[in-house]
């Protein structure tokens, strides 16, 4: 169940996508991301799957590994499919008792499944092929500018990497708590949902004190290792572009580009 | 009370890339009473196995009887297997959740049905036999030591009044007098209440000098199933695979070497010094 | 000269209720004195709670004397502008080795140190392929971290510390989280750095057996440093020893026993051939007053 989870989540392979810089990913990520909120245009997105099909070839990650994500946010896409089914006006094409399906709502609930399975298989793709650290350098530089006005880019990409590299740890301690607390008779299967959520608490309390306790002993690890920031820090890896990442560019380019056009076009 | 352990296999991640067998064919009885010592180094299938004993885990293939009753049959309740195996876990951070020791204690009971009156005379009971000071009942158990803090999930499983009971390392980094503590503890519940108990530990002299069985597992096998004096007639079979002797075994061997007529198969300190005084 | 010098250093913690009262002062440490040579392999023992940790960060300047004073290397820990020059001339590795990595490269993970004292680019990968080596780690240089032992993630924290160039290393109970093998390998690597490298170990710990070898012993016990000498001095005054709720060594103890049953044995017997000795030496004197 948990372990499903592969945000966040770094899948090892050598491949194209992985060995490009994390700046070009990133971007990446985000070109793709507004590609699908151009406009509710079948065209654009037969571009997007054929562009994300192509990443994902080229990624050398098991397509199984990318769906096994989605599993953990198929009710969050169940409730968004249902709201915009239910809630949007237009020609009434089914009508029982009291719920009403119109045709703008039945195509804006596929639109949205459809946008929020992207989304959720383009940032794992961007997550699965980056190690936490390369992402966090390429955050750190490629929002660099935001320095400028006095936005701590550095603090906020140290505090993501060490995000992601405690989610597999957190998830093996969750198990272990579970196996603790069912060997003490806890039941989580049964019952209702009040019944559920309180019997979550054995499992939350130690998993949050643990994660206190981690987070300090990690900070004085840090300081300990003279850690203070990013004043006057070298790098050992430093980014740089290779011709590879310009050729990434220019495909991302072209990708928005035809988007574009095809949202006014069509 | 008997377990009956029939050709176990486990397989870890069936069907991914990380397949693994972690138990193969493991087959043992287990009789009331019995103080159970389980050693092998780490990754050698030890804390796989006693998951196992109360169902946590479902062996792949093979059976495990609790009295004469198959735990892998449609009807049975694991439940119940889990009230009469109780196992503690290495880390007592994993288990304590309550605000304070008492209520802590009474989850187990809770658990099972009891009402509240029986939770709180099972919990007073379990708490009476890890030695707690009474003052800490409604302590946080956040603020104990560690030693405290393993005495109290120890207590939170016995509330289960379990006829097994299962301990993982429970004497891993303690100081002395907390790993004395944790063995005075065991001989009590050997004493008062005649539980059957199984130790899993990486101290050998600890082993030696209080269990009356020894298990050794090794990548997944139960290699040697004997006395301690018998077990660590092996030691350097043990040493081939990553285990050792209590360091006494090896002074009465050099001891010997230097020609005195010394019982080599000494496993403790009071052994080796009655042997020592007998030959000078 | 020293490189760890405490002088009259007092440490407490103060425990507040809700309202910010305080509702209890508890002493860690208690006017300590305590002097570590540069160069030796020094141990220092105590219970759980007796003090050693709370010592240790304070040569991190992880914490801050409440009274007396710490110098470290001729810094005194109170002057805010050493901390930086402390921390890399005395490194630190702690008890949990999952709970002191930050990354997921065990190469990024040495580099960790040197990039934040600013070594440039080129001297950090030569300086991490150096210290995995002398931990005999660099084959799993492009290793997960997470994926290793218990004792190849320790060596990996020493080796992160190396990096940095210490001149001390201070360990808490590194050991205390690994298995029989784990706890061997650590210590191998420990004494090979100070004997190669010449780089002060201080190790806190409660197994006695990692002691033995030691060059100098501190016990501290409630706070106080209740005993220092060589391990055998030390281990000369077992019953002393249990009284800090402390063990000794099998072969110590055993030499103990048989002392309280008559035998002359003399006291502080570290290693089995030296028990053989006196063994010997006593036998001999039984034979010659039975053949009188």
């Amino acid at each position: 169940m948990i372990r499903d989870i592969t945000i966040g989540q770094y899948y090892q392979a050598e491949s194209k996508i992985h060995s490009l810089d994390p700046r070009v990913k990133l971007l990446g990520t985000l070109v793709f991301i507004i590609s699908l909120f151009l406009g509710m245009n079948i065209w654009i997105y037969l571009v997007a799957t054929i562009a994300l099909i192509a990443v994902i070839k080229l990624s050398k990650v098991p397509f199984k590994f990318i769906i096994r994500g989605l599993k953990a946010i198929v009710v969050l896409i169940l409730i968004s499919a249902m709201f915009n089914l239910f809630l949007t006006p237009g020609t009434v094409i089914l009508k029982v008792w009291k719920i009403t399906i119109t045709d703008r709502g039945l195509q804006t609930a596929v639109y949205m499944v459809i946008r929020l399975i992207y989304l959720i298989m383009g940032s794992s793709l961007m997550t699965l092929t980056t190690t936490p650290n390369n992402l966090t350098d390429g955050l750190e530089k490629g929002l660099g500018f935001l320095r400028v006005i006095k936005v701590p880019v550095h603090e906020i990409a140290m505090m993501m990497s060490i995000a992601l590299r405690f989610i597999p740890i957190l998830i093996d301690e969750t198990d272990k708590i579970m196996k603790a607390q069912q060997a003490r008779g806890a039941d989580f299967e049964t019952g209702n949902i009040i019944k559920r959520a309180k019997s979550m608490v054995p499992i939350l309390v130690p998993l949050f004190i643990s994660a206190f306790r981690r987070a300090d002993d990690l900070a004085m690890a840090m300081e300990a290792r003279c850690y203070h920031g990013s004043n006057g820090r070298t790098k050992m890896k430093p980014l740089r572009y290779k011709s590879a990442d310009y050729k990434a560019y220019i495909a991302m380019a072209v990708y928005l580009g035809i988007c574009i056009t095809l949202n006014i076009v069509l | 009370m008997s377990i009956i352990v029939d050709k176990i296999n486990y397989i870890y991640e069936q069907g991914t890339n990380l397949e693994r067998q972690a138990l193969k064919d493991v087959s043992f009885v287990i009789e009331k009473g019995e103080f159970i010592g389980l050693i092998g180094h780490t990754g050698s299938g030890k804390s796989t196995l006693i998951q196992h004993l109360n169902g946590l885990y479902k062996a792949t293939s093979g059976h495990i009887y609790y009295d004469e009753q198959d735990i892998y049959d449609k009807n049975y309740n694991l439940r119940d297997l889990r009230n009469k195996v109780g196992l503690v876990f290495q880390y007592p951070e994993h288990q304590l959740f309550e605000n304070t020791i008492f209520k802590d204690v009474c989850f187990g009971p809770k658990n099972q049905g009891l009402s509240k009156q029986e939770c709180e005379i099972r919990a007073f009971e379990s708490l009476r036999l890890v030695g707690l000071d009474e003052n800490l009942y409604y302590h946080s158990p956040f603020d104990l030591s560690g030693g405290q803090k393993r005495r109290v999930a120890i207590a939170g499983v016995l509330a289960m009044q379990p006829e097994v009971l299962i301990l993982d390392e429970p004497t891993a980094g303690l100081d002395p007098r907390g790993r004395d503590e944790i063995f005075a503890i065991l001989k009590r519940l050997r004493e008062e209440k005649n539980i059957t108990i199984i130790l899993v530990s990486h101290s050998m002299e600890d082993v030696a000098a209080h269990v009356d069985r020894i298990m050794v597992m090794d990548d997944g096998i139960l290699k040697y199933d004997d006395t301690p004096r018998n077990i660590f007639k092996h030691y350097k079979e043990l040493e081939k695979i990553g285990l050792a002797a209590p360091q006494v075994t090896y002074i009465m061997q050099d001891i010997k070497e230097a020609g005195f007529n010394v019982r080599t198969d000494a496993i403790t300190i009071e052994e080796a010094k009655k042997s020592i005084l007998e030959t000078i | 000269m020293s490189i760890v010098k405490a002088k009259n250093l007092t440490f407490e913690y103060i425990r507040r209720d809700e309202e910010g009262n305080v509702e209890s002062i508890n002493k860690a440490i208690d006017d300590l004195n305590i002097e570590i040579e540069e160069g030796q392999f020094v141990a220092v023992l105590g219970h759980n709670g007796s003090g050693k940790s709370t010592f240790a960060k304070h040569l991190n300047v992880l914490v801050s004397p409440t009274e007396g004073s710490v110098w470290v290397d001729g810094m005194n820990t109170l002057e805010h502008e050493n901390t930086l020059q402390i921390r890399q001339r005395a490194g630190m590795v702690f008890q949990n080795p999952d709970n002191q990595m930050i990354c997921t490269v065990v190469d990024e993970e040495v580099g960790f140190g040197p990039e934040n004292i600013g070594v440039p680019e080129n001297e950090i990968w030569e300086r991490v392929e150096k210290s995995l080596k002398s931990v005999g780690m660099y084959e799993y240089r492009n290793a997960n971290p997470t994926k290793l032992s218990g004792g190849q993630k320790q060596r990996i924290a020493i080796a992160g510390i190396v990096a940095m160039k210490p001149k001390c290393i201070i360990l808490d109970e590194p050991t205390a989280m690994l298995d029989p093998n784990g706890r061997k390998e650590v210590l191998k690597v420990l004494h090979e750095l100070n004997e190669q490298e010449k780089v002060t170990i201080i190790l806190i710990t409660h197994y006695m057996e990692e002691v033995i070898e030691a060059d100098k012993v501190f016990v501290i016990h409630e706070g106080k440093l209740q005993m220092q000498g060589t391990p055998r001095e030390i281990f000369s005054q077992v019953e002393r020893l249990k009284e800090y709720r402390l063990d000794v060594p099998q072969v110590t103890e055993l030499a103990y026993e048989l002392r309280k049953e008559g035998l002359d044995i003399r006291p502080g017997i570290l290693y089995s051939n030296e028990l053989i000795s006196e063994l010997k030496r006593i036998k001999e004197e039984r034979n010659v007053d039975n053949s009188r």
